[in-house]
């Protein structure tokens, strides 16, 4: 691939030998923050402060995660700086910090960021209180053994209320937050004092630096000069420029063709040494090919010890996506082709609808990530999507002659679902789902568990918060479970999750028929017991989501050939314009056009039009 | 070949933008003005008419229509002399029909006379409701006793009346509504506007609305029984319904209106006033000034116009069927293939007689009573490509 190469032949980054820093003087750590209590302030001003970028060069938000998502792609997880500061004891110190925007989808990729630094900035917005986000992240970082330092910001603000905000973040965290800094990120007060804290109170890094490498791969992204970019974190040993270093998960070899720090923007360096966090790149093509958790070692006389907790990354949510505009299917492959190059966890395959034409059939983290690669298709690549139903993989053993095995089949896609008779049983995914709540929703969060098919493992206090685990069906949380959850709990609640295997269940595929004609986009699996109920609830959104037309449709919900629900939805008995003379002409036009237009965005099937949204919204429970 | 608007006929509208108070339904150009120089006006009309005149050079005008606003707000002097000039430009039909629209108050009514005298022909009068309690929440300055003397007045003054009734009001009852109508319809009328209150964007109910404060609406099921109750008691009283919200006896359809429905070409003369004039073989759809002063002064340096714009031949066929369907007797399908190039879609129309939203009689394509109920639906469906 000559053209990574190429432009820095004619541009080299500037390079200088440097001495790898003592372990001593180096803190790593990440900031803990809910979305608006002011994490990107507080990470502009600690770049500030450090002189690390001179102030002609400081623009709003150096880390805005958001940006560098929309910029790399969805699968950047985390995001570093290396900051020098000069602490109190006359000595320089390197802080890198580490950025993670925390979500269920990337729980595993967040965990692997934060065994990458010592300790966390707990950043809580002094007027407001902590937040459900904040939680979920603060646990990772408890999990993680992290030092943490709460920080109160905003307290420039008159509605600033420390001693409440420090009380509750003893009472729902129980961390000590006595000493909690008290910062405005905005005026700069209390700053200094954040970075003197970090060298103070977060502990230093361990490592030896006569071991073979051992590095993490914390996380990874295309960029189309230098190829796919590693960015690592050295536990033992050293990384130097032409080194060749094994990825010990899929045993790939690769020659080390620059390593360098962020500081945000890339500085090359000669080497880095334990302790530190940095960057390498290595002719990579793929990020597929690099895998966040990964442990990169010495080509030969490496460690043989891996990390612990390494996953490789493995799509549990599967859809179909399929442009509105059938003509535009070779525009959605490009767009897939080009973001799946940046993304390791999505995953794609063609696939073909009776009711929607040719899309693919795509495999995501979650449902976060779905919305995320959907978004980025229809706005990115302007191809409007059709979504439909998410379902995760069911494993179907087929019915065997006697004395032979039963043989199993992956179901990714309820449409494709055998003729039961064949069938002699199912098995779905299930999962273990930690959820952290105050007790006052307890009771609704366990009702939720329970509708959803639930069985309670552990429940347990933490002061005011109860933590229950669940053993939940997977198909029964990728959907809206995470949505509803937040609902019933106001937002109070984290939730966390972590595959456990199959188990066999009664699980039956449900059809949906709109005017007499089967919809397979709207086909789902669902357990036995809750069918006629699940049936029932989908014909009425649908009744409610298509819009009435000129004559009436019957919505009906079966299994095999048994109607087990049914609606219907009336006719429209009154759609006209009253006034309509020589002046009204023109704005009536214009109307007729808007209508036009609208009847063109939705997918006939029959005589009836149903509008995009339908395929998700239909699936919705507001139980 | 005849050019198409001839399918149509030729109208002439004249807007006068001025009332004396504005109604909270009402979103038509209408301005509320206390010092209005009539005879300037009347320059303005005049020099307007020259133009379009030399534009439209020999066509038979079937109808002249004066609508506001408030035209019986209009001198009846100004009215006269702007028909003298339309007499003088253009060659009449033998059944010119000259509409003005009245307000029912007894000071309108005191010149209906006058306007006769002058050359109007029909007056098109906006009753609006038969209850002084509705009458004033929809804003009306007139009361029951007063329209209905108007009315009279009328009757004697011109052999054409029309009145305007908007039902589907707030708190309004199927009942309520056809013990109106039919006592509207014992008032000797040959032909009636019956429209549906409708909730502008813009207008005082329009905010009232959006702001949740205009309460009591009928749910469309409602709307579509009171609908479906008019044209059954128009019926009765021997009035059709031929157009979505207008009734007559046969032979007293409004001519004027017809010209827009059957996609005619019409002048427009006034401030906001629209036209659609085929010039050069080349139909366009032209806007005048909304500001009455802007527009004043547009006539002064120049012409009233304001857009100006051909119209392609495919929007043609659009906006010829969305007004032709709303006739009673329909569309002429070859006309709209000659329009668009193209046919509509046979399985479309198949599927719409099947269930019941059109017929087709020979080349005539014709929306049902229950089609017309749904026509902006009935449109798009038939219109999509």
């Amino acid at each position: 691939m000559a053209y990574v190469a190429e432009p820095l032949d004619q541009q080299p980054f500037p390079s200088h030998i440097r001495l790898m820093t003592k372990l001593s003087k180096i803190r790593n750590f990440s900031i803990v923050a809910h979305i608006d209590h002011g994490k990107s302030t507080l990470a502009d001003r600690l770049i500030q402060e450090t002189g690390t970028v001179e102030d002609r060069d400081m623009k709003e938000q150096l880390l805005d995660s958001m940006d560098i998502e929309r910029e790399r792609g969805i699968t950047i997880k985390a995001n570093t700086v290396r900051i020098e500061f000069k602490a109190a004891d006359g000595e320089t110190y390197i802080l890198n910090l580490i950025d993670t925007p925390g979500h269920v989808d990337f729980a595993y990729e967040v965990s692997r960021s934060m065994r990458a630094v010592e300790g966390s900035l707990l950043v809580v917005d002094s007027t407001q209180g902590v937040e459900a986000q904040t939680l979920a992240n603060v646990y990772h970082a408890i999990e993680a053994d992290h030092e943490i330092v709460p920080v109160l910001n905003k307290i420039d603000l008159p509605a600033s209320d420390c001693d409440r905000v420090a009380e509750q973040i003893e009472d729902v965290i129980g961390i000590d937050a006595t000493g909690a800094l008290q910062v405005s990120a905005k005026t700069g007060q209390g700053i200094r004092e954040t970075l003197q804290s970090v060298v103070d109170d977060l502990p230093a890094p361990e490592g030896d630096i006569d071991a073979p490498l051992k590095a993490m791969l914390v996380d990874s992204w295309y960029d189309a000069y230098l190829g796919v970019i590693v960015l690592v974190r050295i536990m033992d040993g050293t990384l130097k420029k032409g080194q060749r270093v094994k990825f010990m998960s899929n045993n790939t070899l690769h020659s080390v063709d620059r390593v360098g720090v962020f500081r945000p923007e890339m500085e090359m360096v000669d080497s880095l040494g334990p302790g530190e966090i940095g960057f390498l790149t290595a002719s990579i093509k793929q990020v597929r090919d690099t895998r966040v958790g990964d442990t990169i070692t010495n080509d030969r006389n490496g460690t043989t010890e891996a990390l612990p907790g390494f996953k490789p990354a493995q799509p549990v949510v599967f859809c179909g996506l399929f442009p509105v505009d059938s003509s535009e299917f070779e525009d959605l492959r490009d767009a897939i082709d080009k973001l799946a190059l940046n993304d390791a966890s999505f995953s794609f395959e063609m696939e073909t609808s009776a009711a929607l034409g040719f899309g693919f059939r795509c495999g995501f983290l979650g449902l976060l990530h779905l919305e995320v690669i959907r978004d980025r298709i229809e706005r990115e690549y302007n191809i409007e999507l059709i979504t439909t139903a998410p379902s995760v993989i069911y494993h179907i053993y087929m019915k065997a002659k006697e004395g032979e095995e039963p043989e199993m089949i992956e179901l990714h896609n309820p449409a494709d679902m055998p003729d039961m008779s064949k069938v002699d049983h199912l098995e779905e995914p299930r999962i273990k789902a930690t959820i952290l709540v105050p007790d006052e929703y307890l009771g609704d969060v366990l009702k939720l568990c329970q509708d959803r098919r639930g069985i309670q493992e552990d429940l347990t206090y933490a002061g005011t918060r109860a933590m229950v685990v669940y053993d939940l069906p997977l198909n029964e949380v990728v959907f809206d479970f995470y949505d509803r959850l937040k609902s019933v709990t106001k937002g109070y609640a984290s939730f966390d999750y972590q595959m456990i295997g199959y188990r066999e269940d009664q699980l039956v595929k449900m059809s949906v028929l709109v005017n007499d004609e089967p919809v397979d986009a709207l086909s789902t699996m669902v357990h036995r017991d809750r069918a006629e109920q699940r049936g029932r609830a989908m014909c009425e959104k649908l009744k409610d989501l298509i819009p009435r037309h000129m004559f009436k449709i019957p919505i009906q919900a079966a299994i095999g050939g048994k109607v087990i629900a049914r609606e219907t939805l009336s006719a429209l008995r009154k759609d006209v314009t009253a006034k309509c003379y020589g002046g009204d002409a023109t704005r009536k036009k214009k109307l007729l056009e808007k209508q036009k237009a609208g009847k063109k965005k939705m997918r006939q099937f029959g005589r009836v039009d149903i509008p995009q949204e339908a395929f998700i919204s239909a699936l919705k429970m507001d139980d | 070949m005849a050019e198409d608007w001839q399918n149509g006929g030729f109208g002439l509208y004249i807007h006068w933008p001025f009332c004396q108070a504005k109604c909270p339904y009402c979103d038509f150009n209408s301005h509320v003005s206390r010092e209005i120089d009539q005879s300037r006006w009347l320059r303005a009309y005049l020099s307007e008419l020259d133009r379009v005149g030399s534009l439209t050079k020999g066509r038979v005008l079937n109808s002249v229509f004066f609508g506001g606003g408030t035209p019986s707000l209009m001198d009846p002097d100004v009215v006269a002399q702007i028909i003298e000039r339309i007499r003088a430009t253009w060659p009449t039909a033998n059944d010119l029909e000259i509409t003005l629209e009245a307000n029912p108050g007894s000071v309108e009514a005191g010149r209906f006379a006058a306007y006769r005298q002058g050359g109007v022909s029909r007056v098109s009068m906006g009753i609006q409701a038969l209850n002084d309690r509705d009458l004033q929440r929809l804003g009306r300055i007139h009361s029951v006793d007063e329209a209905k003397a108007a009315f009279d007045i009328a009757r004697k003054s011109f052999d054409r009346v029309s009145f305007d009734l908007i039902y589907a009001r707030q708190d309004q009852t199927l009942n309520d509504w056809q013990t109106e109508l039919r006592e509207a319809l014992s008032m000797a009328i040959d032909h009636l506007s019956l429209y549906q209150l409708t909730i502008e964007t813009g207008t005082a109910f329009g905010d009232r609305y959006a702001k949740g404060k205009l309460r009591g609406l009928p749910e469309d099921d409602l709307a579509a029984d009171m609908y479906q109750a008019t044209g059954d008691i128009c019926i009765e009283a021997g009035l059709e319904g031929y157009e979505v919200s207008n009734y007559a006896k046969p032979g007293s359809e409004s001519i004027h209106n017809k010209i827009y429905w059957r996609y005619g070409d019409y002048a427009g003369i006034g401030p906001g006033a629209h036209a659609r004039l085929t010039l050069n073989g080349q139909r366009h759809a032209i806007e005048c000034w909304r500001n009455p002063d802007r527009w004043l002064q547009a006539v002064d340096t120049g012409n009233g116009e304001n857009v100006k714009n051909p119209i392609l031949l495919t929007d043609q066929a659009d906006e010829m069927m969305m007004m032709g369907l709303r006739l009673r007797d329909g569309v002429d399908l070859k006309r709209w293939e000659n329009l668009s190039g193209r046919p509509l879609n046979p399985t479309t129309l198949a599927h719409l007689q099947d269930i019941g939203m059109i017929r087709q009689s020979g080349d005539l394509l014709i929306a049902t009573q229950d089609g017309r109920m749904v026509l902006n639906t009935l449109l798009a469906e038939i219109l999509v490509e």
